[in-house]
């Protein structure tokens, strides 16, 4: 056995072992802080595969971005004796068959699948090159879908504010209900 | 066979014995390459992943230990005080003897507290300390990992802390740690897009993310002299904010004393309470290496254009000792700010942040782009 192979068995048990962990965990900051630990996993496959930038942009958006905003809303809304009641035995069973079956499609088609190993040198994937093709026009760049996701990132961004901003009729009814 | 390795050291240093000390591959390579000779690859990775990691471990303690000695000796100073003075020489053993001390004390279990989370928060905080020490370039040649994307990793890895802090104050279930916990989030999120946008207006300048090109970039020149104008100003904003993400004064919100008690780590104790203060100035070591490393040229060693003996004198101080230095200036400026300013409110803090340092960081970047366009850097 590698140590690569060492490294990747080590990373997909604890991809397993906490994703489990996630759903059937019943305390709420737990299952987020189980998912941190599953995502800073998958970041440690893409670093074994050499593509650090990607491994990276796993680490700052999901691990440090989107499990923060997760538990910071965990923090803002529950109460540390939260528990989830367990849920019934109906439930239990039907879920765990569904999520075997899909495991089973999975890994039939896995392994029917025969994946040729390449002859070709592990390619070292800097930053220019990642750079100039996602501003590229040329064949093989990604502008349009660049754009097309910014455009859609500064209109959630909008959404948000307008929705937080709350506009002035809010304001009157909590003048009146003050008064009452 | 077995002790080819010395004859190789003998046949490396074929001039004076400290050589190494100028490019530590001198001292790495004959090792490795004994280590490959004589055990399988798999053993040389293993035994040198140790070797590393207790190298690390040692330098995260004995960098710890100093800087709380160094912050109680820099607040003597302002104070007008003498600070520590009866343990040792100038007391430099005080801060040991506070370790062995806490090492001693009785950890106390919370009653209420979700002691899973609890006892995990400490943990997070120091393993992204290493994650983030392991990618510092501190000598020519003293490199742990060198990734092409360098800084970014850096960046990435230290947005998780974050995490740890705020489990922290969430399983302690009190209400000190909570809005500690809650500030000290607002905080780092808000800065770090900063911290982020200043170091990128020096990426620009550089043209690479991988710490080792940046380091040697700067060999003709560090960065603040080569982009000068843009590049004080990202200093400048680069400074403030890192100052503000590793929450210290006077950004200390999270942990404001008279409000809090001790914010987030209010309900720790014992060694627990040791490694978030541990992993506080350790932050405060790896934000000061990275200003020196992108700002200050790293471990480069200060050169004038052409004055040649001038230069031959800085080569001769060893670039470790140059990167401790830079690495120590920064870390004395954001103490002397703990100690002079007044502590911020909340919303006077994030005002700083979003109304003032994000829009100047915006245009900052567009002048340092059009500088390296045009070509008016050094």
């Amino acid at each position: 056995m590698t140590a690569n192979q060492i490294m990747f068995i080590l990373f997909a048990l604890m991809i397993i072992v906490f994703s489990i962990l996630t759903v059937t965990s019943r305390k709420i900051l737990r299952a987020a802080t189980f998912l941190l630990f599953v995502l800073v996993s998958t970041s440690g496959l893409y670093f074994m595969l050499n593509y650090q930038f990607l491994a990276a942009i796993q680490l700052t958006l999901y691990a440090g971005g989107i499990v923060v905003l997760i538990i910071f809303s965990i923090l803002l809304t529950s109460h540390i004796n939260q528990k989830f009641e367990s849920p019934g035995l109906k439930k239990v069973i039907f879920s765990a068959l569904a999520s075997a079956a899909g495991a089973i499609l999975a890994i039939v088609t896995l392994l029917d699948y025969n994946f040729s190993a390449t002859t070709e040198a592990a390619k070292e994937v800097d930053m220019n090159l990642i750079g100039k093709s996602l501003l590229s026009v040329e064949y093989d760049g990604y502008i349009l879908p660049f754009e097309v996701i910014s455009i859609l990132l500064l209109a959630a961004m909008i959404g948000a504010i307008v929705i937080a901003k709350k506009g002035g009729p809010a304001k009157i009814q909590s003048t009146i209900l003050n008064k009452e | 066979m077995r002790f080819d390795f010395i004859a190789s050291y003998v046949s490396a240093f074929t001039g004076p014995w400290w050589k190494f000390l100028y490019d530590f591959s001198l001292l790495t390579t004959p090792v490795h390459e004994w280590l490959n000779g004589s055990v399988s690859p798999f053993w040389t990775t293993v035994i040198e992943m140790v070797v590393v990691g207790v190298v690390f471990l040692l330098f995260y303690a004995v960098v710890g230990l100093f800087l709380v000695y160094a912050e109680r000796k820099v607040c003597a100073f302002i104070q007008n005080r003498l600070g520590p003075n009866r343990i040792g020489p100038y007391g430099i053993f005080q801060t040991i003897a506070d370790l062995v001390k806490l090492l001693f004390k009785e950890i106390i279990p919370i009653k209420n507290a979700d002691s899973l989370l609890f006892n995990i928060a400490p943990y997070i905080v120091i393993i992204v300390n290493f994650m983030a020490l392991a990618a510092i370039p501190y000598a020519n040649g003293l490199h742990a990992i060198d990734f092409n994307i360098g800084i970014f990793y850096i960046l990435a890895v230290s947005s998780m802390s974050v995490v740890g802090v705020l489990l922290a104050g969430w399983s302690s279930n009190s209400k000190y740690s909570l809005i500690g916990a809650m500030r000290s989030g607002a905080q780092i999120v808000s800065y770090e897009l900063s911290i982020g946008l200043a170091l990128i207006t020096i990426v620009i300048l550089s043209g690479t993310m991988q710490l080792s090109e940046i380091v040697e970039a700067q060999r003709t020149g560090w960065f603040i002299f080569k982009g000068h104008i843009p590049a004080i100003i990202a200093f400048i904003i680069y400074v403030i904010s890192s100052t503000a993400e590793i929450n210290r004064g006077p950004f200390d919100m999270a942990e404001a004393e008279s409000e809090l008690t001790a914010g987030y780590h209010t309900e720790y104790s014992g060694i627990k309470f040791a490694f978030f203060y541990l992993a506080e100035y350790i932050n405060m070591f790896i934000v000061a290496s990275i200003a020196a490393t992108m700002f200050l040229g790293g471990w480069m060693p200060f050169h004038i254009g052409n004055l040649e003996g001038f230069n031959m004198v800085m080569d001769f101080i060893p670039p470790f000792i140059w990167y401790i230095g830079k690495t120590f200036f920064i870390i004395w400026i954001i103490m002397l700010f703990k100690w002079t300013f007044p502590r911020l409110r909340i919303d006077q803090l994030l005002t700083l942040e979003w109304k003032y340092l994000l829009p100047i960081n915006l245009v900052n970047i567009l002048v340092m782009s059009f500088l390296v366009l045009k070509g008016w850097h050094f």
